[in-house]
């Protein structure tokens, strides 16, 4: 198979942990969000002047995009049946895609297929190839490329820990030695003031996470899955399950954390991908309908199919 | 840096490949740290070295209970001799087990079924329902010792003397019928907890449509509800009479301990009922090197039997679990 | 016209509350029963108890044995000498098995449970679970007979050597009849029952956690562990509580294995502390089973009756309440 080659031109901006690595390296917490963490429980019009309108795709600030991953011809298989058929994608950091498309149309086997979770199905097979800067995933250790490549879930999954020890869970079974509390706590707060939640539970860290609403504890899932420093974000419909204020609140936060790390979003809701997309991708029955800038894709659609979906002639 | 180049246009679809040309590699072991794979190795080992254990312990008394067994002693009486030669056989033996059996399980069945509907379909008020939840618990920890020494203790009275032998006034309080009765105490749980997974995995529109038919609640339980869990009251009964048979101490205690089955009084099957006798447990208990007979062949023998009993009677409860779980409420 | 097909049934409401009554009925004399064994075995014990107090059960002086046959042959006489007794060999034998099967048993079971659920292969899982259920359905004294006839002369033949034995003579027998013996075949006997409730227990973490971690980069093994293992505590504590008070109530293979003296092993005579003898409460009571005609003795064996189904019924409550959290494991609430 012939393949370009996509040559990461930088070394990542964000260090990554490899073993080995000790703590003492961490950059300090970083400032608060800079989007203001909303009051849960206050109407739009209480918060402070926060508008509940997503900043306009055309008014954000363009951010260079560093190549991570490259999708080449990908099909996925669970026995005979084919979920994706032969996909070929770039993933950029400095930009969030969205993966668009009705259900069962095999954009979360795709994405699944990013950090090799489809291998925990026995009967799922993989052909063609996905690179992350440049390695073919199928040759690294699914643990490593999980570090690199961290996802985030539909249903908000915080374990039954407290909120500090969720956070520390990935820094602790990374680290040779098992560091102290004390040497994690920046690292935790650093992953926290990312997802923005910091403000919220500064003072609560020992809390149970199962006591969080479940917009908080979707951004403790994204704070866990960012303290890895990944370079790549896979969101799996991640406010399917949440109320829109909460729902705002990860959308301003996903189009933030697009400047740190790739951002893949899978999302069945239109509009969302409308707001927050750099780029889109539709699919529809495992394929690849269209793949453009979201300027492109929403505004004038090349093919029908995407042009029937779009107006919701299906859905 | 550079800026992010311009869009690939998507490439038109091809006809879809094969798929499975490639799996990547497995998540293997080889990559964890040593801890995790000796953690691993561990596992591995003692889960074969159960495997082992139990086949070993089978293949064991097969031998030697194969070499041992002749198959005459499956319907000789026992007789008192000092050879293992002349010692007959254990038909008493296995007659007994069958009769404290039956006796434990036709008691258990009609109660335990009657506690699991009390628990499932009623259970009011709380309190007596977390009660009857925990005593059943409770009973089903109690060591049969325990049950044995009660039951001595309750059926030596006069009230009870006639479930067992009365000699001169004095009631002897040991019997096949004791045994039963206290027996009953151990096969109990399984039944109850048996036929309670049972009743509560019928869905509530079941019953739904029944009362809408106009049928009582206890019509319902009766001519629907219980119909439908007979594969979970076969179940737990064999599961309570597995445990029954396998019981030494209460008969060792409340059986009189004879090692022929001897009536009492004239009537026939009552008679000996309410006589004494022994079950193959307490046979190989008294014929194992610390029993009080010390015949060894003997006792492999009648242990290969009790063995070939208990794996026959897990291999029915393994088909009709199976069955039941086969049947699926939509 | 239609009138004669149908049957004449008793208006619901009557039969409804003859039978909420009658079940009602059935399910309270369970519960008497149950009262009523208590009552009646403490009853019973309660005068050895008070003639003795508590160094009955952990005072030492004098040899068990025959303080036993004193109060056997005392017969029916009620003198207060005749209830002397101090059982510490035997509680300490009971303490030493129970403890050392169970922690044992906790180890392996843990291990083949995680195993079972999730590391085996696919054949090997379909094998282990029959293994293990028919681990648990063989009756003790068909183990008692393997132990009796293969581990008892195993450990007198080939483990004790013939100094030990010698230096021992005076005092006690090391003929393989230990506490060695009791504690492996008990450790076997207990396990399949810590297995099954730790299966289930791992069974039923929700799979979210799993696929949570494992999507962080956390190797299976470690994500087993980690997780599944610390949110199925409650079946964990009940696996051991149920278990535990199984092994407290073994009577029939710990007499046929460890021998028949009242005898404290000393963990300070060194590796001979693992071949002495050790009868415990139950298997005291079985060996004396036939001498229970004599009234004192009676009440000393009720005593020891007593002690059992005290320990095994806090057990098993606890078992039953610790396996209730399981329940509401997963809703908000704070399990740190």
């Amino acid at each position: 198979m012939e393949l370009t080659q996509m040559e990461s031109r930088q070394p990542p901006p964000v260090r990554r942990l490899t073993p080995g690595t000790t703590l003492k390296s961490w950059p300090s917490a970083r400032q608060p969000a800079s989007v203001p963490a909303p009051e849960l429980g206050q109407t739009p019009a209480q918060q402070n002047g926060t508008p509940l309108v997503t900043t306009k795709r055309t008014e954000r600030e363009i951010v260079p995009t560093i190549d991570r991953m490259h999708v080449d011809e990908v099909s996925i298989a669970y026995g005979q049946k084919l979920a994706v058929r032969s996909v070929s994608l770039p993933i950029r950091q400095g930009e969030v895609l969205a993966l668009i498309g009705p259900s069962g149309c095999g954009k979360t086997t795709l994405l699944r297929s990013l950090n090799r979770l489809t291998e925990l199905t026995r009967t799922a097979s993989l052909s063609g190839r996905i690179t992350l800067d440049g390695t073919d995933i199928a040759t690294l250790e699914p643990t490593t490329l999980r570090r690199r490549v961290t996802m985030v879930f539909q249903q908000p999954n915080p374990f039954p820990m407290s909120i500090f020890d969720n956070i520390a869970y990935v820094l602790r079974e990374q680290a040779r030695r098992r560091p102290r509390k004390g040497a994690l706590r920046p690292a935790v707060e650093d992953a926290l003031a990312r997802a923005g939640l910091l403000e919220e539970v500064k003072d609560n860290l020992d809390h149970p996470a199962l006591r969080l609403s479940g917009g908080q504890q979707q951004r403790l899932c994204i704070a866990r899955a960012l303290a890895a420093r990944p370079e790549v974000l896979l969101l799996d419909e991640p406010c399917s399950a949440l109320d829109p204020q909460s729902t705002k609140v990860i959308e301003d936060l996903v189009v933030k954390l697009r400047e740190e790390v790739a951002v893949v979003i899978v999302t069945h809701n239109l509009q969302q991908a409308f707001r927050i997309a750099d780029h889109t991708a539709f699919m529809y029955l495992g394929e690849l309908v269209e793949y453009g800038s979201a300027n492109a894709l929403f505004g004038n659609p090349r093919q029908q199919r995407t042009r029937d979906y779009i107006s919701g002639a299906f859905g | 840096m550079t800026s992010s180049t311009t869009p690939e246009l998507p490439k038109p679809s091809p006809a879809p490949r094969n798929a499975g040309e490639r799996r990547g590699p497995r998540e293997s072991s080889s990559s964890w740290r040593l801890t995790d794979r000796l953690g691993l190795a561990l596992a591995w080992v003692l889960g074969v070295l159960f495997c082992v254990i139990a086949v070993a312990i089978v293949v064991f008394l097969a031998v030697q209970g194969l070499r041992y067994l002749h198959p005459s002693l499956l319907w000789t009486n026992p007789k008192v001799s000092n050879t293992q030669r002349g010692s007959g056989g254990f038909l008493d033996p296995l007659l007994g087990t069958l009769i404290v059996g039956v006796i434990s399980l036709s008691l258990a069945g009609p109660i335990g079924v009657g506690i699991a509907v009390w628990l499932v379909e009623y259970g009011r008020p709380k309190l007596l329902a977390r009660l009857v939840e925990s005593t059943v618990e409770m009973l089903a920890g109690t060591p049969s010792i325990v049950l044995a020494l009660f039951g001595l203790l309750i059926f030596e009275t006069k009230v009870t003397g006639f479930l067992s032998a009365i000699n001169g006034g004095i009631v002897f309080g040991k019997s096949c019928f004791i045994a039963g009765i206290m027996l009953l105490f151990v096969a109990l749980p399984y039944v109850v907890a048996t036929v309670r997974e049972g009743l509560q995995a019928i869905p509530n529109h079941v019953r739904e449509a029944s009362y809408a038919l106009g049928k009582s609640k206890i019509a319902t339980i009766r001519r629907v509800l219980l119909p439908s869990v007979r594969p979970s009251v076969i179940t737990g009964s064999m599961l309570g009479f597995g445990h029954t048979i396998g019981d030494t101490t209460i008969i060792l205690l409340l059986m009189g301990d004879t090692q022929v089955l001897q009536g009492v009084g004239h009537v026939p099957l009552l008679g000996i009922l309410r006589g004494t006798g022994s079950t193959m447990t307490s046979y190989i208990f008294d014929n194992a090197p610390t029993g009080d007979l010390n015949h060894p062949q003997l006792a492999y023998a009648a242990a290969f039997v009790l063995l070939l009993i208990v794996l026959a009677l897990n291999l029915i409860v393994d088909i009709f679990a199976r069955r039941s779980r086969e049947l699926r409420w939509s | 016209m239609d009138d004669e097909f149908l049957e004449y049934e008793e208006p619901a409401a009557n039969q409804d509350k003859r039978a909420e009554l009658g079940l009602g009925a059935l399910v309270c004399l369970v519960v008497f029963v149950l009262l009523a064994m208590l009552a009646f075995v403490l009853k019973e014990a309660w005068p050895a108890f008070a003639h003795n107090g508590l160094s009955m059960f952990f005072g030492t002086g004098g040899n068990a044995d025959q303080q036993l046959q004193t109060i056997f042959t005392a017969g029916s006489e009620n003198h207060a000498s005749n209830l002397f007794l101090r059982a510490w060999p035997i509680v300490w034998s009971t303490m030493l098995t129970t403890g050392g099967s169970v922690v044992f048993s906790f180890v392996c079971s843990l291990f083949v449970a995680v195993f079972m659920v999730e590391f085996a292969p696919g054949w090997l899982q379909r094998v282990l679970e029959p293994v293990i259920r028919l681990l648990a359905s063989v009756p003790s004294v068909i183990y008692g007979l393997v132990g009796v006839l293969v581990v008892v002369p195993f450990i007198g033949n080939h483990l004790i050597t013939q100094s030990e034995k010698a230096s021992v003579t005076p005092v006690i027998s090391l003929s393989g009849y230990s506490l060695l013996a009791g504690v492996v075949i008990l450790t076997v006997m207990i396990s399949p029952i810590m297995i099954a409730i730790f299966a289930e227990g791992l069974r039923s973490v929700p799979r979210g956690w799993l696929e949570g971690s494992l999507a962080l980069g956390v190797n299976r093994w470690r994500t087993f562990w980690k997780i599944a293992v610390m949110s199925a505590r409650p079946a964990l504590v009940a696996g051991t509580v149920l278990a535990t008070a199984r092994a407290l109530g073994e009577a029939v293979m710990l007499s046929m294995v460890a021998g028949t003296t009242a005898y404290a092993p000393n963990p300070f005579d060194g590796l001979i502390f693992f071949f002495e003898p050790s009868r415990g409460i139950a298997a005291t009571i079985l060996q004396y089973r036939d001498d229970i005609t004599s009234p004192p003795f009676e009440r000393t064996l009720f005593a020891f009756a007593a002690v059992l189904l005290i320990s095994a019924v806090s057990l098993s409550l606890l078992g039953w309440a610790a396996k209730q959290p399981q329940k509401r494991h997963f809703n908000v609430g704070g399990i740190v």
